[in-house]
């Protein structure tokens, strides 16, 4: 196979960007002032307010990590990052209400249609705050509440209070830090006992200014015996300087409960992505991560679970798609902590043109924790001789009554295997994407079919041009 | 006066390497619509190098000679372009596509070689069906992954039944008869019957064994040695080769120089 004929962002679909409407826009740069002020910009509960700052005081103490990509990592600049800006006075019920510039954007990203067709609910964050939000009434009258991260503070302020920063401490890492000290947008999820949530609920998160820093904050919990799928997608315009996504995410699952959490990551390639989901999963709960990562700079994310009650059960499926300049540093960390609790975790990833992906995982089983299952799994397939693919597993088993399972390839497309596609009528390129698509299948087949579809055709524009 | 039917296949002087070592060493071979043709030898005589050439496999290079399918010149498309014009292969190792499902799999290539139009709705749904009870396959056989854990026979099969569906004006089928059991032969040679017989189309049966041909009944045999296509003659020269080898070609050859 031969190089790419296209540069790297070239034909990246979502690459455009409005002009920039900002209501409010703070400079550049952050400082315990400016947390302050986006704290009481949000007129904040105290305890927030202290919360920011003390996250503010651990992220500039804090060195950057020493693993994952320390060389791209030390590009960032976080004094040209504009960590709050606001588009639009308010988050809107209706898309006739969103400004006509930003509904627009929506409108391009396909999100309106796919509320009226498949979903139980939407939220849509544009900067820095959620510009659109809205919930089907059958959910909203069974108990369920979703809203806006900011709102959710405002309106359920005793639950925000008791679960915040309880599955990812600030002092987690530097970058649950950063996210904590200015946090802002994000979805808030509560989905009372026994109520099942059949459709997806899906949050779609749009940077669209230059330099942008965009630090939403979601936390779900389910109750006993409840379920919610939440679906996320995210977009950038594609500029020559980097824009910054960091992102908290924390899901706590009731005994019985079932938390479903899917992502496609779409960032432009000048976005680097960098953040901490966690999930606990108590008695019987199943907590699963389905993350898609083909869009970004660099990423660095590895969706993780704590299995904390008896019989708890989570997955982790991922897939990393890695192109020119790209670095997907993806993975998973799961820790058993209670007795009959098991883990599968799914890893697969394409690099291409020079493109690196790792798969960073960890898993821990307590001494404490008896007849525990662990099944990993990762894959590599390599589209050329330049691209690169690393894997980094840890396993500590501190009981030995568990049974652990990890399999690791690493593999390459063969002229054969194209040449076979090709003699039935397809070209090279489609060849190529039927393998990559082939290759993602037992991802694309958890999603969503809007989504999976959308993940095959951007999977196919990636392939386009790179057949010389 | 009769006029002279133009062939479908027309190869002429052909000679082909890889690795810069030549394997093909001026073939000619004509196939008329309608026609089914074998090419007998022994291991590493060149027949699969003449499947791959024919089909467009880029590790071979196309030293000397003209191929030309129904006036068209193969050796100016690409392998693609050559299943669009009408070019199948039966492979003899068919490459698997893990993820890639049979089902979708058979639409696109459908899609691909004979238009849209030709892969959806009853009437694809009826061939496939009728295709897959004629060899044997089960419906669960649609949502398995392309050539994935396939046994040999299925491999087999599922070549025979790509074969039916994408219907090829020359399908050449490269010792699709190894690895099948006596049924196996029977349902492929039926296969090819019902796609080649009493159409324009052509076939291009490699082998080295005569059990297919009792089944297919080829119009013309062709012994290859060496790169060189040395004799060729009616359905007699297969039984001929099944009861004497071919050490006596090489004979008469020797003799004849």
């Amino acid at each position: 196979m031969s190089e790419d004929a296209r540069e790297a962002v070239g034909d990246y679909k979502a690459g455009w960007h409005d002009p920039e409407n900002a209501t409010i826009r703070f400079d550049f740069g952050l400082s315990e002032q400016v947390v302050r002020d986006i704290s009481a910009l949000k007129n904040e509960p105290e305890w927030m307010t202290e919360i920011r700052v003390k996250a503010y005081h651990h992220f500039m103490e804090r060195p950057m990590p020493t693993w994952g990509n320390m060389h791209m990592l030390e590009e960032i600049d976080f004094d040209k990052v504009c960590y709050y800006l606001r588009s639009s006075d308010a988050t809107e019920k209706n898309w006739e209400d969103v400004p006509d510039d930003i509904r627009n954007t929506f409108d391009r990203l396909g999100i309106p249609e796919a509320e009226q067709k498949w979903l139980s609910g939407v939220t849509a964050q544009y900067e820095s705050e959620a510009v659109y939000h809205s919930i089907r009434e059958d959910l909203e009258e069974q108990g369920v509440i979703f809203l806006d991260m900011d709102s959710g503070l405002r309106e359920y302020e005793a639950i925000v209070k008791k679960y915040f920063c309880s599955v990812v401490p600030f002092s987690d890492n530097k970058f649950s830090a950063l996210n904590t000290a200015v946090w802002s947008g994000g979805s808030f999820i509560y989905v009372p006992s026994g109520v099942h949530v059949e459709m997806p609920v899906q949050a779609y998160f749009r940077i669209n200014a230059k330099n942008m820093g965009q630090f939403e904050r979601t936390l779900i919990i389910a109750d006993e015996g409840s379920s919610v799928h939440y679906v996320e997608g995210c977009t950038a315009p594609t500029y020559s300087t980097d824009s910054l996504h960091s992102a908290v995410v924390e899901l706590i699952a009731l005994p019985g409960a079932h938390i479903r959490y899917s992502t496609v990551q779409n960032w432009s390639a000048n976005v680097y992505n960098l953040v901490t989901k966690r999930g606990i999963a108590h008695e019987n709960a199943t907590i699963e991560w389905i993350d898609g990562n083909i869009g970004s700079k660099l990423t660095m994310k590895y969706p993780a679970v704590i299995l904390k009650g008896e019989g708890a059960h989570a997955e982790v499926i991922s897939v990393a798609y890695s192109g020119k300049g790209q670095h997907q540093d993806a993975g998973a960390k799961i820790h058993h902590l209670a007795s009959n609790t098991t883990s599968k975790i799914l890893s697969k990833s394409i690099s291409k043109n020079g493109g690196r992906g790792s798969y960073r995982g960890m898993v821990t089983v307590s001494p404490k924790a008896e007849n525990c299952k662990v099944n990993v799994v990762c894959d590599a397939l390599l589209l050329d001789e330049d691209s690169r693919s690393d894997t980094y597993p840890t396993m500590e088993v501190g009981n030995s009554g568990a049974r652990c399972e990890h399999e690791a390839s690493v593999s390459k497309v063969s002229d054969d295997q194209l040449f076979y596609l090709m003699s039935r009528g397809h070209s090279e390129e489609e060849a190529l994407a039927l393998i990559v698509n082939g290759f993602f299948e037992p991802f694309t087949r958890e999603l969503p079919m809007e989504y999976a579809v959308e993940l095959n055709q951007l999977m196919a524009l990636e392939m386009e041009g790179s057949i010389g | 006066m009769e006029e002279k039917q133009p062939p479908l296949l027309k190869i002429e002087g052909l000679e082909a390497s890889i690795d810069e070592t030549q394997i093909l060493k001026g073939i000619n071979l004509e196939i008329l619509p309608g026609e089914v043709h074998a090419v007998m030898g022994r291991n590493g005589s060149g027949k699969s190098t003449t499947a791959h050439v024919l089909m467009g496999h880029p590790d071979y290079e196309v030293t000397k000679g003209k191929i030309h399918l129904e006036g068209n010149d193969l050796l100016e498309m690409e392998a693609y372009e050559r299943a669009r014009a009408g070019v199948f292969l039966s492979f003899q190792y068919p490459h698997s596509v893990p993820g890639l499902q049979v089902g979708n799999f058979l639409r696109r290539s459908v899609s691909a070689i004979r238009g849209e139009e030709a892969a959806k709705g009853p009437e694809f749904r009826n061939m496939l069906k009728e295709g897959m009870e004629q060899l044997g396959l089960d419906r669960s056989f649609l949502s398995r992954y392309v050539n994935d854990g396939f046994s040999g026979g299925e491999k087999k099969r599922f070549e025979i039944l790509q074969m039916m569906l994408i219907k090829p004006k020359l399908a050449i089928l490269d010792e699709t008869d190894s690895g099948l059991d006596i049924d196996g032969i029977r349902t492929v040679a039926q296969g090819v019957d019902s796609a080649i017989r009493g159409s324009n189309s052509g076939a291009l049966i490699i082998t080295h064994y005569n059990r297919i041909l009792e089944h297919v009944k080829p119009d013309r045999i062709h012994v290859l040695i060496d790169g060189r296509i040395v004799k060729s003659g009616g359905p007699e020269l297969a039984t001929e080769l099944e009861e004497r080898g071919y050490d006596w070609i090489e004979q008469e050859l020797m003799d004849n120089e």
